[in-house]
């Protein structure tokens, strides 16, 4: 059945008080972010006010913002270069030379996903206390590396798998070791494939906030961490906390909508052929 | 330079059995083609020769030296894909060299060799492009240049030619066979096309159900097929094979009376079979005439003008269809009723386990 004008109005119009609904309150925070404290509790909510950029003054100046937001893009990045690094190889493996237990590997990789971070956060903070990472850059960079690299080895290996064996079969029967095989021929084939796992353990990073507030402190705290110190015992500024939740979001909302084009495609490359 | 030999090689996968036992012996500068229907082995067992499937049974041997688990890349040989497998971010140059390069061959050297090979293969004019810019004979070139600059110990082609047309498959089918020759090397080729295997082939391997059905020159395999399952794939149109039972027999003749029609006689001086014995009797569409009172009789059911020769397919009373290939003169049409007869000197005996009775001495002319 073919929409009428009418009723494409009607969805159309049901369609964005969904997405205002969902999106208003992060919206909402954007506004008190502009708002002095005593505007953003003011009761009723002040829908017109003089903006101020006060707030992110105070939470930048005060709480360190620039050492938390450098903490971010370096455990980020750093997680992400060591992941693919590692699962680069695993999937090569497991793409191209499969055995009986290829299949279940990946299920099992995958399986440790589903367990609740916090069930092992007691061993995994006295392990990281014992050998002196709690509070460090590359304790957090090595724990998000382990957090992401199920996902990275799967999209990887997926990726992979849209080679055709054959020309990695040339090769080998060519004399090309698997060294050089990875790095002359998967690597340039599978580029826009590697960018977009990239892009994917970058965001998952950056957003990741359970690890980053319970093993870091003041010294490698990510900008998850920043936000939560807001919350703080000696009350709620909610104008702080709003700028800071702005400050720590905007750059990924930044990053991902200039790479949305290529992860999208990297994320349905293998569905839709 | 190699000398290739398979002793009862196989290849089992978990439920199939792939590769039932093979013995083979390839000389050096050999071109063999292994010949099958789809599904027969003949991939597997190149790729085994290759390295790239493990050799579950038997052993393998190339130049005297057990290869079964050497690698593939320490084995010295080179594979042609059907796909052509080029590296689609290189240029033809890089694809051809890529192989000497990783191998740290100097530079000039490498040049060198690819504009050699290049030029054999009328490559030099598009040394500059990626695969994605060249035709599909002009991929299949490059695949095999790719392979010679190295310079293998041996040439293993898996259906190179079954993505190219039909002309230029019968240009590149020469083309491979003076390269042969040119290069002195042994080449391994596999394909489903018997066309292909009997134009090409030093010797063709039959296989059929992962074992070798027979191994021989083309025209060995042609006028002395071993088995009904090799006489029925060698030869287009395929050999007409008739049921009977052995009347009687001289010095000279075997006679058999077909069901369904008459007595054939054929010649067959050393074979040793009792009357009683039923036969199959394989006589080929080019070796079998109309003639008026032949002993087969039928009914043209299709006749096939292609100019230099007809094809009359004809019904029998039993339903089924025999093929002769007439004079473009001889005026049959759809609908006539006709008798054919064989040669008798050039049709084949087949026992009634399906192997050949007689083995045909052929003389040229």
């Amino acid at each position: 059945m073919k929409p009428t004008a009418s009723s494409q109005i009607v969805f159309g119009v049901l369609a964005w008080i969904a997405a205002l609904v969902m999106f208003f309150p992060i919206l909402w925070m954007i506004v008190t972010a502009f708002k002095t404290e005593g505007q953003a509790i003011a009761i009723p909510p002040l829908i017109l006010f003089a903006p101020t950029i006060r707030s992110f003054v105070d939470a930048t100046a005060n709480a360190g913002y620039l050492l938390f937001a450098m903490n971010s893009v370096i455990v980020s990045v750093g997680s992400t270069v060591l992941a693919i690094a590692i699962a680069f190889p695993a999937a090569y493996a497991l793409a191209f030379f499969p055995t009986k237990r290829t299949e279940f590997t990946l299920m099992w990789m995958l399986s440790t996903k589903m367990l609740p971070a916090v069930g092992v956060l007691m061993p995994i903070y006295l392990g990281m206390k014992a050998i002196g990472l709690q509070d460090t850059r590359i304790g957090l960079v090595g724990l998000d590396t382990l957090m992401n690299l199920p996902i990275v080895v799967w999209m990887l290996y997926s990726f992979f798998k849209e080679i055709p064996g054959e020309i990695l079969e040339a090769a080998r029967v060519d004399g090309i070791g698997p060294r050089q095989q990875m790095w002359h021929l998967l690597l340039p084939l599978s580029g826009p494939g590697i960018a977009s796992t990239a892009l994917l353990s970058v965001i998952l990073s950056w957003n990741e906030a359970f690890w980053s507030i319970n093993v870091t402190a003041s010294h490698a705290g990510t900008l998850a961490a920043y936000i939560a110190r807001f919350s703080a015992p000696e009350g709620l500024f909610w104008a702080k906390l709003s700028a800071a939740s702005v400050l720590a979001v905007a750059p990924i909302l930044v990053f991902g909508s200039l790479t949305q084009r290529r992860l999208v495609r990297g994320l349905t490359f293998g569905a839709v052929k | 330079m190699a000398k290739l030999i398979l002793q009862n090689v196989e290849k089992r996968y978990e439920t199939f059995h792939a590769i039932k036992g093979i013995d083979l012996s390839i000389d050096d500068r050999e071109f063999v083609v292994f010949v099958g229907p789809s599904g027969c082995g003949k991939t597997t067992l190149l790729r085994m020769i290759a390295g790239l499937e493990d050799i579950t049974g038997g052993d393998f041997s190339i130049d005297g030296v057990r290869a079964n688990d050497i690698p593939p890349d320490k084995r010295g040989l080179a594979m042609v894909f059907q796909t052509y497998a080029l590296y689609p971010h290189m240029t033809v140059a890089e694809n051809m060299g890529f192989a000497l390069k990783m191998a740290k061959v100097p530079r000039d050297e490498i040049k060198a060799k690819v504009a050699h090979a290049a030029a054999m293969l009328q490559l030099d004019k598009v040394l500059d492009r990626r695969p994605k810019a060249l035709s599909g004979g002009q991929r299949q070139r490059v695949a095999i240049g790719r392979a010679i600059v190295r310079n293998p110990k041996g040439f293993l082609f898996d259906e190179p030619l079954s993505n190219l047309d039909a002309a230029l498959r019968v240009q590149m089918r020469t083309e491979l066979v003076k390269l042969n020759k040119q290069l002195q090397t042994t080449m391994i080729y596999v394909t489903h096309d018997q066309i292909e295997a009997m134009t090409m082939a030093d010797r063709i391997v039959v296989l059929h159900a992962g074992i070798v059905e027979q191994v021989g020159s083309p025209l060995e395999l042609y006028n002395n097929p071993a088995n009904l399952f090799v006489a029925g794939f060698i030869g287009s149109p395929k050999m007409n094979l008739l049921e009977g039972v052995v009347t009687a027999r001289d010095d000279q003749h075997v006679e058999v009376k077909l069901d369904d029609a008459g007595t054939v006689a054929v010649m067959a001086a050393r074979i040793a079979v009792a009357p009683g014995t039923r036969v199959t009797v394989g006589m080929r569409p080019e070796h079998t005439a109309l003639v008026s009172d032949g002993p087969i009789g039928g009914v043209a059911d299709f006749v096939e003008h292609l100019g230099n020769e007809t094809l009359v397919y004809v019904k029998r009373p039993d339903g089924r269809q025999m093929i002769v290939k007439a004079d473009d003169l001889a005026g049959v049409r759809m609908g006539d009723a006709v008798t054919m007869a064989p040669k008798g000197d050039r049709s084949v005996l087949f026992g009634p386990d399906g192997k050949a009775l007689l083995r045909r001495e052929f003389h040229l002319h």
